[in-house]
């Protein structure tokens, strides 16, 4: 007999099989897009200067990988778990099943790293015709953006779980927002005034950038890889030791 | 469905002195009772009343706040999973994903009890079928109407073969022609010896599908029986409706004194409790008193209602 976290899993699965469609553009055409257009045209100041050592293309493809996985997970921890836990009560109906809070929590923590590695997987396939993969390593990458996605998620979760007025969105997108200007996706973090550039080393998606871009380059990490997985594995597991009382609570009521 | 009611004697769902609590209010308040296998069991109480608190304390979803609680023999806290196993829930609110079709609400709740993918679907078709949806297995649960859903909610709750099935206000909300469809399903079900535990506020649903009822108001339990034996106990057999046309309806009352058992006055009609109906009316125009209508029907649960609590179960 599957593991009751599987059958929530499937449910999620089945669900996605609904929609999937409606999320290719967030989740596939508009990295691409991004990723493309930003290249080329910042790419053309970037690289007359030769301030990078790789061309500026291949410089933000991994860092845009693991972008696009927190955006994904982002996404998805945000107003659907609202809405199962406030609106539709999906939760609540698994709830009443064999099926406990940790199964709820991790079948649709493990929907969400498959969602995000999908999407990061789709992005590497495009990034080797640009020249912007050069280095085997760059097969772990959808693995570390599934770690990325996971370390939002988890928060984000305690997050959504509790939250019933408008100030998701808010969040999200502040969240998403930060990420965007400190998390060295675009440029390297060292180019902030200290202070500021401070800021990188404790957001998930730094560590993720750092990674990401290592392994698809083939070059070095600024910290250790142990250091930025854990660092990593510390907002996962941190999200989750605030999800789960949550989760209980306002199931119980 | 299980087989013929067991002759044990131990209560399926064994509740004492239980308590639920949402910081100070006290949503149930003390309440008793013993569900024994085979039974048709209801709570019967307006809104409010702590039906559903008690219902999801049952079903092992929301922890008691106080009280001895056993549930299957087990303790609803330490073998919550094992409990829930055996039990099907039909919610107040229904928690489908609108966005599935009715027959994917069925498969991916059935594999959260770890019944294979084929026997899901098998069962799905079945369950469809048996709730009158075999046609709408393709739809999305969002294009249904509410007593579809309704019925999809039971359909799922019975996805499991569940030993005992909890049902919060099957039928609120739905058209008659929705009810009885509801009803006659549930009948079918109590015939194949499934436990069924229902709450309503209706008490024509009380009635009809209630071997044993409580009556609920304000948390606690105020009577508790048959449905014809809690009549004998709190009313006469018969009731005579009276309305007169008039706002004031004491004067009324008081020229009434000495007719019948009881009197009730509510805002719009005076409620005269007598053995006998048809002998009230002669002795109404014998006192000058000229009703501008007079019905004579049998006494109901909600008469009961009313002479315990002086109120009516559903607010007009
Ligand atoms: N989650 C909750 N938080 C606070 N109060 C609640 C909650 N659920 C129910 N109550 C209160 O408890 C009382 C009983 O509610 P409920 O069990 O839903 O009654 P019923 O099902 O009979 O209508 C009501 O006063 C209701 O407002
Ligand atoms: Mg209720």
């Amino acid at each position: 007999m599957a593991h009751p976290s599987v059958a929530v899993l499937e449910y999620h699965l089945v669900s996605y099989r609904r929609m999937w469609r409606s999320t290719l553009f967030s989740s596939f055409a508009m990295p691409v897009l991004l990723f493309v257009g930003v290249g080329a045209a910042v790419g053309e100041y970037v690289d007359r200067g030769d301030a990078l050592p790789v061309p500026y293309l291949h410089y933000i493809a991994g860092g845009m990988l693991a972008f696009t996985g927190m955006q994904v997970a982002i996404t998805e921890s945000g107003f659907p778990v609202q809405s199962y836990m406030t609106w539709d009560k999906v939760y609540h109906g698994m709830a009443a099943t064999p099926v406990r809070v940790a199964d709820i929590l991790a079948g649709h923590l493990l929907y969400i790293a498959l969602r995000v590695a999908a999407a990061s997987a789709a992005f590497l396939v495009v990034m080797v015709p640009f020249g912007a993969v050069g280095s085997a390593w760059a097969v772990l990458t959808p693995l570390v953006a599934a770690l990325v996605g996971l370390s939002v998620a988890a928060p984000m979760f305690a997050y959504s779980a509790s939250v019933t007025g408008p100030y998701l969105m808010t969040v999200m997108r502040f969240a998403t927002m930060v990420m965007t200007f400190f998390s060295g996706a675009y440029f390297p973090v060292d180019q902030l005034r200290e202070p500021l550039s401070l800021v990188a080393y404790p957001l998930p998606l730094w560590h993720g950038v750092e990674l990401c871009r290592a392994a698809a380059l083939g070059t070095g990490t600024a910290w250790p890889v142990a250091a930025h997985v854990g660092v990593l594995a510390a907002w996962f597991a941190g999200g989750l030791a605030l999800a789960h009382p949550r989760f209980v609570k306002r199931l119980a009521t | 469905m299980s087989p013929a009611r067991p002759s044990s004697d131990t209560p399926l769902i064994d509740a004492r002195g239980l308590v639920k609590r949402f910081g100070d209010r006290i949503a149930v308040d003390g309440v008793d009772v013993a569900v024994h296998a085979g039974e048709a069991f209801g709570f019967l109480g307006p809104n409010g009343a702590g039906k559903t608190s008690t219902m999801r304390m049952i079903g092992c979803v929301s922890p008691p706040s106080g009280g001895e609680l056993t549930v299957l023999g087990m303790d609803p806290l330490r073998d919550g999973a094992a409990i829930r196993a055996r039990f099907g829930v039909c919610p107040q609110d229904d928690h489908l994903d609108p966005e599935l079709t009715t027959g994917d609400n069925l498969t991916t709740y059935a594999r959260y009890f770890g019944i294979s993918r084929r026997d899901a679907r098998r069962r799905a078709a079945e369950l469809l079928d048996f709730v009158q949806l075999g046609e709408r297995a393709g739809s999305k649960v969002s294009t249904l109407s509410g007593g579809m859903k309704r019925r999809l909610a039971i359909a799922r709750a019975l996805v499991n073969d569940p030993d005992v099935i909890l049902l919060d206000e099957p039928t609120t909300g739905l058209d008659p022609q929705a009810r009885h469809l509801v009803w006659d399903r549930l009948f079918r079900l109590k015939r194949r010896g499934v436990t069924l535990v229902v709450t309503t506020h209706y008490m024509d649903e009380a009635e009809q599908l209630c071997d044993r009822l409580v009556i609920m108001d304000a948390g606690k339990i105020v009577a508790e029986g048959s449905p014809p034996s809690l009549i004998e106990r709190y009313c006469t057999k018969d009731v005579v409706e009276l309305r007169f046309g008039d706002d004031a309806l004491e004067p009324y009352a008081d020229k009434l004194e000495g007719i019948g058992d009881r009197l009730e006055v509510l805002p719009d009609r005076i409620l005269l409790y007598a053995a006998d109906g048809d002998t009230v009316a002669p002795v109404l125009y014998g006192r000058d008193l000229a009703p501008s209508g007079v019905l004579v029907r049998r006494a109901g649960l909600e008469d009961v209602f009313l002479r315990l609590t002086g109120r009516t179960l559903v607010e007009d």
